[in-house]
């Protein structure tokens, strides 16, 4: 029992990194065609995330992994039942990834607008597909005791899940925009700032409504009423929501944007933890529900891959922080020359 | 079609598109890590350019192997999730063990090298590389351990019909996946180096950057040589491994029918339309099979009417498949040894200059190839001997699967053009 609570907070911790990291650059992504006015805007846009995408996609794929090796059976239902959009997203990440690299490579202006399209739409719907995606999860999916899915991608863009979508793509918009914040000087930085705080209201407004709904669609809710103690977890999220704003205020952009990173991986986590100990509601039958018990690997399983993670993922940590911080420069006209932009 | 046979073509469509970047990945690191490592010892500014010149083009490639990586991982559980929950305690352990240990590893140090040659000094900037070499080909470890699992089950103990690891050390020590990884590394390594040749050599025509191109001709040649031997070497011991574990893909491999002992190998081969025997079968070599498979004239080889109908795997694809890897990978020593040999004075070659960009695909092809005998090699099973690969498809409707495959064909036609153009175009531009 212990090993399997672990792994499903193991599990809950590689979801929510994947969203802080790469929740940036598919903010700033989806935010492409209203921000960058020119060429020059548009290579500091591709140049502030073109060192860092590939490391944050890496955690999408560890947290896939960890679901498959860890929870085998919830692995298989959810990402069956959800073909559709999983699919989509994954063609969408495919042609964003080849937006980095294809966009220099070719002297053509039409060249060039084609792959801001792909960069927009490569960023724009991950970004709104996952926020459907996990809020039908916390809400449940429609399926049997066989593992057979009897929904439609049309029942998954119900309003909880389009609230879900938007607060993904509003939320990771102002977070991308703090991070180009941090990354450009002059007018750019200073536009960005604005952006960030404006978008901070339309945040903070469907963060609200997306905890509203989840009382309403969801019993995420029924674990914080058995034990308040873990209200903690949506409280540090909503204050660290809060804090954006006053950091911003005070100039304070990288601390806002650490700010907004604590935010969106306790409001992940305010997902995961309601959901327990179901890792895979389904709406249609509760008892074919995928939890914990009936859907974790086996105990020596479970036991070697926790051996690798412990010791794997601090490295890990330890070496994208030194990465990051070796690659954190502004983008100016020296890095906008060099050999290796974009 | 229903829905496992398009799931089946959905996971060939896009394994063989993402096997088009991942051997060069994994064989031009190690030369891109050799040349910085020169550049390092000799500080000699041309190795520089040599490196970056290369470098431009790995990162090309890179890309499009990273992101179609991930349809893979996404598609056992949308296309196979019955596979998925059935093997996830051990096959999903070795694909989680794979992101967190190689691709973080490869993702981040591969940034780090190639925006930071201004950043780190001469030597961290070199052990860049050669941590992504070391985590590319890591990953290919783990890749084919959990591919190996499925060739080779082992490690496991049966829990309520299904496999539940046993014994960790086993699954990754798994005799048919060590003899696969040989025989992958040694010949994507050789991709690596009949890359770097066919490119200088159509730059050396040129008389572009003599120095540069023939210092690059030379380390190839040398790399070329040494795992066109070692992947020669490695598919033999690869087919004893199958005779070994997996009789019906050898019987298949060589469309052997009638189990006996001191078994011929035909050179002329080829089998009936009712898959019950050859119709064509001639010119004998008196025991070679039961030599090649057993090392001893006298082995007894099993023989595909020995083997039940609806456990056979598909015969002609299999036999043809491995015939013509087999017919690549005896030429690719041979040329290793010529183009070995006329390394020094390889300019004054024009033939062989003007020829060797053209024999490029060659290694690519053989390596399709042999990923074709090994996957078809092991129908009706996806799990030898465990899981009918028909009971392995998701419970999705066909239409959703129809309209992936036709995405996925759209998508990858289109990025694969342009890669090749992007490909083509940075490296006839040379190093400028």
């Amino acid at each position: 029992m212990t090993l399997e609570l672990i792994w499903f907070l193991l599990w809950g911790v590689l979801w929510g990194v994947y969203f802080v990291l790469d929740g940036f650059d598919l903010g700033l992504g989806t935010l492409f065609p209203f921000f960058a006015k020119n060429e020059r805007e548009k290579r500091v846009l591709y140049n502030t995330v073109a060192p860092f995408w590939d490391g944050n996609e890496v955690w999408l794929i560890a947290a896939g992994g960890i679901t498959f090796a860890a929870f085998p059976k919830a692995y298989a239902i959810m990402f069956s039942a959800l073909y559709a959009p999983l699919l989509i997203i994954l063609f969408a990440l495919i042609m964003r990834a080849a937006s980095f690299e294809f966009r220099n490579k070719v002297d053509s202006d039409g060249w060039r607008k084609m792959w801001d399209i792909f960069q927009f739409l490569g960023n724009f719907v991950p970004a709104l597909l996952f926020g459907v995606a996990f809020a039908n999860i916390f809400q449940g999916i429609p399926f049997d005791a066989n593992g057979v899915y009897h929904g439609s991608i049309i029942q998954l863009l119900n309003v909880y899940g389009i609230i879900g979508g938007l607060f993904f793509v509003i939320n990771f918009a102002m977070h991308g925009a703090m991070w180009l914040s941090m990354k450009s000087e002059g007018h750019i930085h200073d536009r960005a700032i604005n952006y960030a705080k404006k978008l901070w209201v339309f945040t903070v407004a469907l963060a609200i409504a997306f905890l509203a709904a989840t009382a309403i669609y969801t019993d995420l809710f029924v674990n914080y009423q058995k034990s308040g103690m873990l209200l903690v977890i949506p409280a540090i999220g909503v204050t660290a929501l809060l804090m954006v704003r006053i950091f911003l205020a005070g100039g304070r952009n990288h601390l806002a944007w650490i700010s907004n990173a604590i935010s969106i991986f306790f409001i992940i986590m305010f997902g995961i933890v309601g959901m327990f100990p179901k890792l895979l509601p389904s709406n249609l039958d509760p008892a074919a529900s995928v939890t914990i018990f009936n859907g974790a690997s086996s105990t020596l399983t479970l036991q070697i891959m926790l051996g690798v993670v412990v010791v794997i993922i601090p490295l890990v940590l330890l070496y994208q922080l030194w990465a990051v911080r070796l690659l954190m420069h502004v983008v100016d006209d020296e890095v906008l020359d060099s050999d290796e932009s974009y | 079609m229903d829905v496992v046979m398009l799931s089946r073509i959905q996971f060939a469509v896009t394994v063989f598109f993402h096997f088009i970047f991942v051997p060069l990945t994994l064989g031009l690191s190690v030369l891109l890590a050799i040349m910085e490592t020169m550049y390092v010892r000799t500080g000699n500014e041309m190795y520089k350019r040599m490196v970056k010149f290369w470098g431009k083009l790995f990162i090309i490639n890179f890309t499009l192997g990273v992101v179609t990586g991930i349809t893979l991982e996404f598609q056992f559980g949308t296309n196979w999730s019955r596979y998925s929950e059935y093997v996830g305690d051990i096959f999903g352990s070795l694909l989680a063990i794979e992101a967190s240990t190689s691709f973080f590893l490869e993702s981040t140090f591969i940034a780090v090298w190639f925006f930071g040659w201004k950043k780190v000094s001469k030597n961290v900037h070199c052990m860049c590389i050669w941590l992504v070499a070391l985590a590319s080909n890591m990953s290919a470890f783990w890749i084919i351990m959990a591919n190996a699992f499925m060739q080779n089950p082992v490690g496991y103990k049966m829990v309520e019909g299904k496999p539940q690891l046993n014994d960790f050390f086993a699954v990754i020590t798994n005799p048919y996946g060590i003899g696969e990884f040989a025989h992958t590394v040694s010949s994507s390594w050789m991709v690596g180096g009949i890359f770097v040749l066919g490119i200088s050599a159509w730059h050396l025509l040129r008389k572009n950057e003599m120095e540069l191109f023939k210092s690059s001709f030379k380390i190839a040649s040398i790399f070329f040589l040494i795992f066109s031997i070692t992947t020669a070497i490695a598919g033999h011991h690869q087919g004893q491994v199958a005779a070994k574990y997996q009789p019906a893909k050898l019987a298949a491999m060589e469309s052997h029918w009638e189990t006996g002992t001191n078994v011929p190998m035909y050179l002329l081969t080829w089998p009936n339309a009712e898959n019950t025997g050859n119709a064509i079968q001639a010119l004998p070599l008196p025991g070679a099979l039961s030599i090649l498979a057993y090392n001893n004239p006298q082995a007894k080889v099993i023989g595909l009417n020995d083997i039940p109908k609806e456990d056979r795997p598909p015969v002609l694809p299999t036999f043809i498949t491995f015939r013509l890897m087999v017919g690549l990978g005896s030429f690719f020593p041979l040329l290793g040894i010529a183009l070995f040999a006329w390394r020094k004075k390889i300019e004054e070659k024009s033939f062989v200059l003007k020829v060797l960009p053209w024999l490029i695909p060659l290694p690519y092809i053989a390596i399709m190839l042999g990923w074709t005998v090994t996957e078809v090699g092991r129908q009706p099973w996806i799990v030898y001997n465990m899981l009918r690969t028909s009971a392995a498809a998701s419970p999705i409707e066909a239409s959703m699967v129809v309209w992936s495959i036709v995405a996925f064909t759209l998508i990858y036609t289109f990025l694969g053009l342009l890669d090749i153009y992007l490909l083509r175009k940075y490296a006839m531009k040379g190093p400028k």
